[in-house]
Order: C-alpha cells, then structure tokens, then sequence
C-alpha cells in the first residue's frame, strides 16, 4: 500500500522527465547518428568530430584549471566558516550564495565592463601611467570568469563536509604526537576528501559545457565546445553535428562524475550521491 | 608506595565567569590507578583535560615529573588519552589507526608493525588489522582507542568516560580486561567515571569531585567505609544519613537513643551526620530490636530485597535477602562498626532521606543516562 502511493506521488516527476529529459535525449541521439540532407543513418556526423577534439581538450583544460583553482580558494574559506559560531556560519553561507542571486549573465557582463580595453581597470591603469593592457579576449580572463561564476560551488560542498568533521578527532590526533600542520595532513584534508571530489565535479560539469564566458571574455583562441556546439545550431544550421558534439560532451560529463563518485564512495558521506 | 609523576597546585578554571574547578590540589603517583569519580558537572573531565593538554587552567600549576607544563601543547605530552566515545579516525582501518602515533613519531616499519602486533595481541584484536572502524562493535572499538593510546607507551593513560557506551556485561569484562593492561604495563592510568561501582572495582585510589571540589581521596575501601560527608555518603552507594549527636568518644545519640560506635575525636556534644550503610543494618524480631519500625514498600532487585521502613517519621532503606511484606513490623539492630560519624557539611540534610525513594532512584538513573562534555 505504501509503495503504491509513493509511486503514485513520483508519477508527475517521472512523466516531467519523460517528456523534457528522456525525450529530448533520444532526439539528440538520432539526430546525432543521421545524415542532415537525407535523414539516414549514418557515423559521418561523429566521423566530423575529429576536427573538434582540440576544442574539447581545452575545454575540459580550462575546466580543470577552473576546477582546480576553485578549490585552493575555496578551501580555506569553507575551513573558515565551517570553524565559526553557529550565528556567523549562517551569515557567512548567504554571503557566500549572494552572487548566486544575481543572473549569470549580467554577473559575466559586468567582468566585461571591467575588464575590457575602455574599461574600469584599463582607465585607472592609464590614469596611473601603467597604460592599458588587453585583459579581455585572454585565456585569463576565461578562467577568472569560471572561476568566479563557480566558486560557490565549491565552496558549499567542502563546507558542508568540513562542518562534519568531529572536533575530538582533532584532540585525538593532537594527543598522539601531531602538531597543528600534520593535524590537518593526516585528518582533516583525508577528512574532506569527499567535499573536495563533490567541489570539483560540481564546477567542473557546469564549466566544461558553457559557452557564454568564453563568448564574452574569451578570443579566438579560446573557443570552447560549449560555443562549438552553439554555432552549430544557431549558425552553422547543422543541428546533426551540434547533437554528435552534445552526445560526446554528454558521455564525457558522465565518465567525470562516474570516477569522481567511484573515489567518493570509499570514503564516508559524499555530499553528491 | 612509587614515586610522585603529576601533580596539581591549586587548579581553578573558569568558563564565561562559571567556576568549573575550585582550588584542586592532587598528585598521582608513577603505576597507579586513580579514578576522578563524580556526577555530571563535578569538574573531573575538566581536570583530565587540563593534564591531557586540551584545556588551559585559570590559575593553578601542572606538574609533570618536575617540571611545570602548563604551556606544553598536548603533542608534546608523555600522555595519551582514550576518549569518550573514542574518536577513533574513520578514514584509517584497525592498524592504521593504532599505528597512528608511531607513523607520526616516524619509527622505522619493523618497529611499528612490531608494536601494533604486539598491541593487537593484548587488547585481543588478532586478526582484525584491515577492517574500517565503523564495522567493529562498541567494545572492539573501544579496545583500538585503548591500543591506539597505549602502542605509543605513554608514562600516563588518561580514560575519559571509556566504557559509557558499553552494555553492563561487556562493560564488566573491560573493566578486568582495563586493570589487567594497567599491572601488565605498569603505567599511570587516570580514569574518569561516574560510575560509582566502576570506581570502587578498578582503582588503587578514588577521587571523589563535586562543585568544582575534591571531597575526598582514599582508597576504594576507606571512600565506601569512611565518608567524609553526606555527599560522598550518598554518592558512593546507597546510605541513611540521620542527625546526631556525639556525646563523647563512641558514644552517639539518635533517635532519642545512645548507641556504641567506633569514632573518635569530635568535641563533646557536636552535632553530626550519622551514615548507616542499608546492607549492614540486621533485622530482628521487634522485640529484639533497637528500633522497631513499619516496612512501607518492597521491591525485589535479584540479590536482594530493598525495603523501606519507617522509624518515627523517618524512612529507611534496608537491604536484606529475606522477604518482610510491606505493611510488617521489623526490629533492627546496629553493631558499632557499621555506624559511621561524620562532621556536618554544606550538603547536611541534602541526602540520605528514603521518603521520596522512588524519585531519588529516577534521578540516578536519569544521572547515569547524561554524559558529561
């Protein structure tokens, strides 16, 4: 009787899924293997991957770096709140999801402002005498806007685990010999590993996919498969070749999480299930 | 006995302006078993914290070997510390987290896989090096935090709580299975516990806390047989404490009646507290007895029956193996040796009266349930 009205209760999630998720995926997968002018089968849309694969190499290059910065600063500020009184952690939680308030996209625009040839800091720059420099359209610029835009992201998994983390295990270790440093080497860092994996999955999948950082901080030398798969539907009109770029992006988002969960789940509370 | 290892001088501590320690003055001496005893709230985990390294005193010194260690930061200690509910690593398994101190102290692998094996053989954990933590029962992990703490040979074991979260029987067996390792290694333990049995079962000395206070120190046997006051009395198993009077040396009145003690050295006349063990107290036919009196209410506890009798108003508990209804008239008597003459105190009046016997007795129990942090 229970489970029927379970299931009963999921039944609208489960056709909602259906309908915008399974459905759409088939559709990516059939456009994906047939030929735009005839609607045949055929392998020739991911044959014409090849030419791509550069582009998907640095996306998932920025990402990682993105990724991997987003954790050495995000790190030590979840260790920060999550050590705070019960009163400071909340605040410091909403301070640290405001951005995530505002749009992305205007949140990726005002970087343009500041960053671009005429703007904030280029201006103050040559008001100083140093002189404009090109900030925008740079790899640089890129990452610092995955890395802004992802960073809670981080930031809320490694707290979430940190907080866990029993104080007495602390005083275990202090008692058997560790000073401060090897405290944090042999407990708290092992400790956090789950948040670690969860932080890096959780920048790393949004990162590796977007298109409109790169679009508005990026130059021709930093175009991602986000962007690719985009121009693919909007300009290029081969929406065949986009959905062989999707299903590839797609496969590889699922290998990153599946090794990411396959570490997590030796350790204990992985905070994405 | 051996020499003197610890010593605490005039030891306060105080959280937001709340005393927590009054003026401790302790030593323990090298391969001896001292156990902190005392309800919630007493200090006596705040004391073992203090040694451990964990907590820094208001005032007062810490002695260690001579030596004042008050700024000796706790990984700098002789000591090793068996936590309450343990605090064992749930990312390391049984040999790694035993090996924990050694890998930190950075012994050569021979000598720590020398001195884990040897600890697993004595904590009788053969065989279970690589299971992860959380898949040992209460007592098995309770024997790796012991391992964990001993494999490093502290000069000092300090036990906090340690067989709390254990049922009553395995909690028996640790107990011999604690003093057996503390002869066999020949070190200090200092063992933190509120529980009064637990105490009197293991120690070589019992420091009983209450407030913040020591209230007494002795051994085992002096604690229950010479109670400083009604406190200890009352902590330390289960007591009827009555008003008196000494009229001269072994010569005590109440109840409107002289009895013979064995106490000595109160000024004449002083009013006291008179301690009268329930298990000591012998029953007669009324006739007989020095005191006759109605028995209002009998339960059954498996070795014996407590009784409650009521002598003029004032109810008793008795302990005895023979069954006397509720409702019967009983006479008792009382040898010298088991009353016991106490000075009066602060906690005078405070303990020591069966009439709320039920209620008294859910207070303990509710005592035993809470742990101290």
């Amino acid at each position: 009787m229970k489970k029927n009205n379970s299931a009963l209760l999921s039944t609208p999630y489960i056709l909602w899924m259906v309908a915008f998720t399974l459905i759409p995926l088939g559709v990516v997968v059939y456009y994906a293997l047939t030929d735009p002018a005839t609607g045949e089968f055929t392998w020739g849309n991911l044959r014409d991957l090849n030419q791509y694969w550069g582009v998907l190499g640095q996306s998932i290059g920025y990402s990682l770096v993105s990724a991997l910065i987003c954790l050495l600063l995000g790190y030590p500020v979840a260790y920060y709140i999550a050590h705070r009184s019960p009163t400071a952690q909340k605040m410091l939680y909403m301070l640290v999801m405001l951005p995530m308030c505002m749009s992305f996209l205007l949140r990726t625009l005002a970087w343009v402002g500041l960053l671009q040839d005429t703007g904030i800091i280029n201006d103050f720059l040559a008001f100083i005498g140093v002189g404009r420099i090109q900030l925008i359209r740079t790899p640089g610029a890129v990452v610092l806007g995955m890395v802004y835009n992802y960073l809670p992201y981080m930031i809320l998994p490694l707290y979430a685990t940190i907080v866990k983390i029993d104080h007495r295990l602390v005083e275990a270790a202090e008692d058997l010999g560790c000073s401060g440093v090897q405290v944090f080497g042999r407990v708290i860092l092992p400790l956090s590993v789950p948040g670690i994996l969860s932080g890096i999955t959780m920048v790393f999948v949004p990162a590796v996919s977007t298109f409109y950082i790169s679009q508005k901080l990026g130059g021709t030398d930093t175009v991602l498969i986000g962007d690719v798969i985009e121009r693919q539907f909007k300009q290029g009109n081969n929406p065949n070749l986009g959905a062989a770029l999707s299903l590839v992006l797609m496969i590889l988002v699922f290998i990153c999480t599946g090794i990411m969960n396959r570490f997590g789940s030796d350790e204990e509370g992985g905070v994405i299930a | 006995m051996s020499k003197e290892l610890i010593r605490l001088r005039d030891l306060t501590m105080e959280f937001d302006g709340e005393r927590i320690l009054d003026g401790i003055n302790l030593y323990f001496n090298d391969h001896e078993f001292l156990t902190l005893l005392g309800p919630s709230g007493c200090g006596k985990t705040t004391t073992l914290r203090i040694i451990g390294g964990f907590l820094k005193p208001t005032s007062g010194t810490v002695t260690f070997d001579g030596k004042v260690i008050n700024d000796v930061p706790p990984y700098k200690r002789q000591i090793n510390t068996v936590f309450q509910r343990y605090a064992l690593f749930p990312h390391l398994d049984v040999y790694d987290n035993i090996a924990f101190g050694l890998k930190v102290a950075k012994l050569s692998k021979d000598e720590i896989d020398r001195r884990v094996n040897e600890m697993l053989e004595i904590v009788s954990l053969k065989g279970y090096e690589n299971r992860r933590i959380d898949n040992l029962s209460g007592g098995q992990q309770q024997r790796v935090a012991i391992a964990r703490a001993l494999v490093n040979r502290p000069k000092v074991l300090l036990l906090d709580e340690p067989l709390a979260a254990l049922d009553l029987r395995l909690r028996k067996d640790m107990q011999n299975e604690l003093k057996r390792i503390q002869q066999a290694m020949g070190i200090t333990f200092i063992y933190v516990t509120h529980d009064q049995e637990e105490a009197l079962s293991m120690s070589d000395t019992v420091v009983v806390m209450d407030k913040g206070r020591i209230q007494q120190i002795g051994r085992p046997e002096d604690i229950y047989n010479e109670p400083k006051n009604a406190f200890v009395a009352d902590f330390i198993g289960e007591s009827n404490i009555l008003d008196g009077v000494m009229l001269a040396d072994y010569k005590v009145r109440f109840f409107g009646r002289t009895f013979e003690c064995v106490d000595s050295g109160f000024a004449p006349n002083e009013p006291v507290d008179v301690v009268i063990r329930p298990e000591d107290i012998d029953i007669v036919p009324p006739s007989e007895g020095h005191l006759v009196g109605t028995v209002t209410s009998v339960t059954f506890k498996g070795l014996n029956y407590d009784i409650i009798v009521e002598f003029k108003g004032f109810k008793w508990l008795i302990q005895t193996t023979d069954f006397h209804a509720a409702g019967s008239t009983i006479g008792i008597r009382l040898n010298p040796e088991d009353i016991h003459i106490m000075h009066k105190s602060d906690y005078s009046g405070m303990f020591g009266d069966y009439s709320s016997y039920s209620a008294e007795y859910d207070e303990l129990t509710e005592d035993a349930g809470d742990e101290e942090e």
